[in-house]
C-alpha cells in the first residue's frame, strides 16, 4: 500500500503549523535558562561565604550605563525586525547597526569593569568564592552577548551585500528572541550580583 | 504505488566504499542519524559490558586478585558513565530519531542538521571518554581513565585529589555529549509541535510521540543543570576556582544538589521511551487499542512534572533538614502513582486480547514484571529512614539495574526486534530471538534478585573486594554467573541483528498487521519518507484504512 491511501473520508479540515524557527528558539531558551538557573543559584547560595577579600560592596560599583545600553539594544532590535517587516531594509540596517554598537558598549564596558577588578582590586577567579562566582555567572552571561553580537555582524554583513531582504524577517525575528533573552538574562545578573549580592 | 517504485534497494553494496561512507559521514537523514546512534549505542554497550563484566570476575570470589582496586575504580566509573551516556542516551535518541518523524507523518526532523550536528558531538564525547585510558594520564601521570565514580562526587574531582587529566576527559566528555543531547531534544520538540501530517491533533499522536516529546522536555530542563555544573567543575579544575573547594568555603554538598537535579530526571529520559515502546508494542501484540491513551498521555506528562522535584532522595544521608527529608519523600512517593497507573493501563490493554507471543511482545511482558518490582524496591528506597540504613549498598545497585536493564534495555531489545524489518527490511530469526530473551530473563534474574542479598547483609557498593565469611560469598558467585548468561543472549541478539540483516526472509511494509503510520511506507522507507504526505483521522490511521467498515475515528 502507499502513503497516499491513509487517508480517511474527505476532509477540509484546516491545517497550519507552528514556524521552526520560533519554538526551536523557545526550546533553546529553556536550556539555556536552566543553565543561568544552576549559575545564579550557586551565586547566591556563596554571598558572603568567602573566607577571605575583596567582598563585593568593597570593589563592585553598579554598572548603570551599561545596563541603560543593553536594554535599549532590545527596543532598537525590535525596530529593526519591524522595519525588515514592512520591508525597510535601509532602517533595519540602520537600528540594527544601533543594536550592535549599544552591544558592543557593553562588552566593552564590562571588559573595563574587568580590568579595573583585577589589575586595581587584585580580584580574579582565584581570590575568593566571590570572585569564581562573579566572574563566571557575569562571564557566562557575556559569553551570550559576544556569540549574540557575531551573529548580529553576520546578519549585517549579508545586509551590506545586499542580501537581506523582507521575507527573512522571520530569521531576524528569531535572531532577537535570542537578544532579548540576553537582556533579561541581564536584568536577573544585575539584580543578584549588583543589587541583593552587594 | 509510487513509494515502492522509488524504494532504496536493500543492500547497496554496488557502490564503492569509500562512497558509501561518505554518504554515512555527511548525512542529515533523520533514519540513518537514528541508525548511526543506535549503531554507536550498541558498540558501547559491548564496551560497558566488558567493564561489567570485569568487575564481577574481581568480585565472584572473596579477596580476588583478577585487578587492581585502581584499574576496579576505573573499570566501575567507566561502566556507569558508558552506560547512562554513551548506550542508553543514545539508545533513547536514535530511535527516537528514526521513529518520530515517520509516526507522525512528517519527511524528516525538524533541523535535519542541527541533527547531524548532535550525533557527531554524542560521538566525540564517547570517543573522548574512551581516549582516557590512552590520554589520561596527563602530565603527572596520576591515573588513567576517570575513577570518580559515574556522579564523581566534590571533593574527589579536585586537582588535588584527582591529578592527572582522567577527570578532565570525564567532564569534557559528559559537557561535549550534552550540548548534543539538549540539540537532539530541541530537535525532537520542535518536529512534534510542527511537523505533525494533517490531521494528527496533538490528541491524535501515537503514545511513542507523546512519551518522546516528554522526554525531550525534560533533557532540555535536566541535562542543561548538568552542563552547567561540569563548567563549574572546569572552573575549578583549570582556572583555580572554588565552588566546590571546602577550603575555601565552597560546597561538596553544591555539587550533589546540581548532579542531581540532572541524575534523578536522567532516569524518566530514559524511562519514558521505554514507556513508550511498551505502549507501541504491547497493543499491536494483544490486538488491542491502548487502553485509556489520554490518561497515558497525562500520567506520562505528571511523571515528567514530578521526577524534577525528587532528586535530593539520593542525598538523604548527606544531612538535609528533616523538613527537606520529608518533602522529598513524599514527592518520590507521589511518583508511584501516574507510575502505577500506566501498569495497569498495559494489563488493561493485555486483558482479554488476543497475544501472540513473539519475541518484542516477551521482552514487553518482562518488562512489566520486571518494572513493578523495580518500582516497589524504589519506593522502599524513597522512604527516608530505610535508605538511611541501605544507601550506597548492593540494595541499591540491585535497584536502579532492575529499573534499567529490567525496564529500559528489556523494552528496548523489544523495540529492536519490532522495528527491525522497519529499519532493515528483512525479518528477524524469532528462534534465535527467542533464545536471546530466555538467556537474557535468567542471567537478568540470577544476577539481580540475589545482588538484594548482599546489600540487605550489608555488602557497599564499589568496593573492590571483601573477606570472606560475611555471608556475602555464595550472592556474589550467583550473581557472577548470571552475568555471562547475559553476555551469552547479547552476542546471540548481535548475532542475529547481522545474520538477519544478510540472510533474513523480506520483511514487506507491514509484518506486524499494526497500526501506526510508519508501517504504511516501505521497509526500509524511502530516503523521503512518504510520497505523499498522509492525512490521518484517528491514533490509528493504518486501522482505519484496513477497516473501513469499522474506523476508529467514529469512537474517538
Amino acid at each position: 500500500m502507499s502513503a497516499a491511501s491513509v487517508i480517511g473520508p474527505e476532509s477540509n479540515i484546516r491545517w497550519n503549523s507552528p514556524a521552526r524557527g520560533p519554538v526551536g528558539m523557545y526550546c533553546l531558551i529553556a536550556a539555556e535558562t536552566a543553565i543561568f538557573v544552576i549559575f545564579v543559584v550557586a551565586y547566591v547560595f556563596y554571598i558572603g561565604k568567602s573566607l577571605s577579600g575583596p567582598q563585593p560592596h568593597d570593589v563592585l560599583k553598579v554598572p548603570v550605563f551599561l545596563t541603560v545600553c543593553l536594554l535599549s539594544s532590545s527596543l532598537t532590535i525590535h525596530l529593526a525586525v519591524r522595519f525588515l517587516r514592512e520591508g525597510r531594509v535601509g532602517s533595519f540596517a540602520l537600528w540594527w547597526l544601533l543594536t550592535i554598537i549599544l552591544g558592543a558598549i557593553f562588552l566593552g564596558g564590562t571588559f573595563l569593569e574587568w580590568r579595573h577588578l583585577i589589575y586595581d582590586e587584585g580580584l580574579t577567579i582565584q581570590t575568593n568564592l566571590f570572585g569564581t562566582t562573579y566572574y563566571s555567572l557575569v562571564g557566562l552571561h557575556a559569553f551570550h552577548v559576544t556569540v549574540g553580537l557575531l551573529a548580529l555582524l553576520t546578519v549585517m554583513i549579508f545586509t551590506f551585500r545586499g542580501d537581506v531582504r523582507m521575507q527573512h524577517a522571520g530569521r531576524a525575528e528569531v535572531l532577537s528572541m535570542y537578544w532579548h533573552f540576553v537582556d533579561v538574562v541581564w536584568v536577573v545578573v544585575f539584580t543578584v550580583v549588583y543589587i541583593v549580592g552587594r | 504505488m509510487p513509494a515502492e517504485s522509488i524504494a532504496l534497494p536493500l543492500t547497496d553494496t554496488a557502490r564503492p566504499f569509500t562512497s558509501r561512507l561518505h554518504q554515512w559521514v555527511t548525512t542529515v537523514d533523520h533514519k540513518r542519524l537514528g541508525l548511526l546512534y543506535i549503531g554507536f549505542a550498541l558498540l558501547f554497550l559491548v564496551l560497558g559490558g566488558v567493564e561489567a563484566t570485569i568487575m564481577r570476575i574481581q568480585l565472584i570470589r572473596p579477596l580476588n586478585n583478577f585487578v587492581s582496586p585502581q584499574v576496579f575504580n576505573r573499570m566501575f566509573t567507566m561502566h556507569g558513565t558508558t552506560m547512562i551516556f554513551f548506550v542508553a542516551m543514545p539508545l533513547v535518541f536514535g530511535f527516537a530519531n528514526y521513529l518520530v518523524p515517520l509516526m507522525i507523518g512528517a519527511r524528516d526532523m525538524a533541523f535535519p542538521r542541527l541533527n547531524a550536528f548532535s550525533f557527531w558531538m554524542t560521538a566525540f564525547g564517547g570517543l573522548l571518554l574512551y581516549f582516557s585510558f590512552v590520554g589520561g594520564d596527563g602530565l603527572y601521570g596520576g591515573g588513567g581513565a576517570p575513577d570518580v565514580g559515574w556522579f564523581a562526587y566534590a571533593p574527589l574531582t579536585a586537582q588535588t585529589f584527582s591529578p592527572g587529566h582522567s577527570t578532565d576527559f570525564w567532564t569534557l566528555s559528559l559537557l561535549v555529549s550534552g550540548i548534543g543531547s539538549i540539540g537532539t531534544a530541541i530537535n525532537i520538540i520542535t518536529t512534534i509541535f510542527c511537523m505533525r501530517c494533517k490531521g494528527m491533533v496533538l490528541g491524535k499522536m501515537p503514545l511513542l510521540a507523546w512519551l518522546n516529546l516528554t522526554m525531550a522536555g525534560l533533557v532540555v530542563l535536566a541535562v542543561s543543570p548538568l552542563t552547567a555544573a561540569q563548567l563549574m567543575l572546569l572552573v575549578d579544575r583549570y582556572m583555580g576556582g572554588h565552588f566546590f573547594d571546602t577550603q575555601a568555603g565552597g560546597s561538596a554538598v553544591m555539587w550533589m544538589h546540581f548532579f542531581w537535579v540532572f541524575g534523578h530526571p536522567e532516569v524518566y529520559v530514559l524511562v519514558i521511551p521505554a514507556f513508550a515502546f511498551a505502549s507501541e508494542i504491547i497493543p499491536v501484540f494483544s490486538r488491542k487499542a491502548i487502553f485509556g491513551y489520554p490518561i497515558m498521555v497525562a500520567a506520562t506528562v505528571c511523571i515528567g512534572f514530578i521526577s524534577m522535584s525528587v532528586w535530593a532522595h539520593h542525598m538523604f544521608t548527606v544531612g538535609m533538614s528533616s523538613n527537606a527529608n520529608t518533602f522529598f519523600v513524599l514527592s518520590t512517593m507521589a511518583i508511584a502513582v501516574p507510575t502505577g497507573i500506566k501498569i495497569f493501563n498495559w494489563l488493561a490493554t493485555i486483558w482479554g486480547g488476543q497475544i501472540t507471543f513473539k519475541t518484542p511482545m516477551l521482552f514487553c511482558i518482562g518488562f512489566l514484571f520486571q518494572f513493578l518490582i523495580a518500582g516497589l524496591t524504589g519506593i522502599m528506597l524513597g522512604a527516608a529512614p530505610f535508605d538511611w540504613q541501605l544507601t550506597a549498598s548492593y540494595f541499591v545497585v540491585a535497584h536502579f539495574h532492575y529499573v534499567i536493564v529490567g525496564a529500559i534495555l528489556f523494552t528496548a531489545f523489544a523495540a529492536f526486534y519490532y522495528w527491525f524489518p522497519k529499519m532493515s527490511g528483512r525479518m528477524y530469526n524469532e528462534t534465535l530471538g527467542k533464545w536471546h530473551f530466555w538467556l537474557f530473563i535468567i542471567g537478568f534474574h540470577l544476577t539481580f534478585d540475589f545482588m538484594h542479598v548482599p546489600g540487605l547483609l550489608g555488602m557497599p557498593r564499589r568496593i573492590y573486594t571483601y573477606e570472606p565469611g560475611r555471608g556475602w560469598d555464595i550472592w556474589n558467585v550467583i550473581v557472577t554467573i548470571g552475568t555471562f548468561f547475559q553476555a551469552a543472549a547479547v552476542l546471540i541478539f548481535l548475532g542475529n541483528l547481522i545474520w538477519s540483516y544478510f540472510r533474513g526472509k523480506v520483511a514487506g511494509s507491514d509484518p506486524w498487521d499494526a497500526w501506526t503510520l510508519e508501517w504504511s511506507t516501505t521497509s526500509p522507507p524511502p530516503e523521503y519518507n512518504f510520497a505523499t504526505i498522509p492525512e490521518v483521522k484517528s491514533r490509528r490511521p493504518l486501522w482505519d484504512l484496513k477497516h473501513p467498515e469499522d474506523p476508529d475515528w467514529q469512537y474517538e
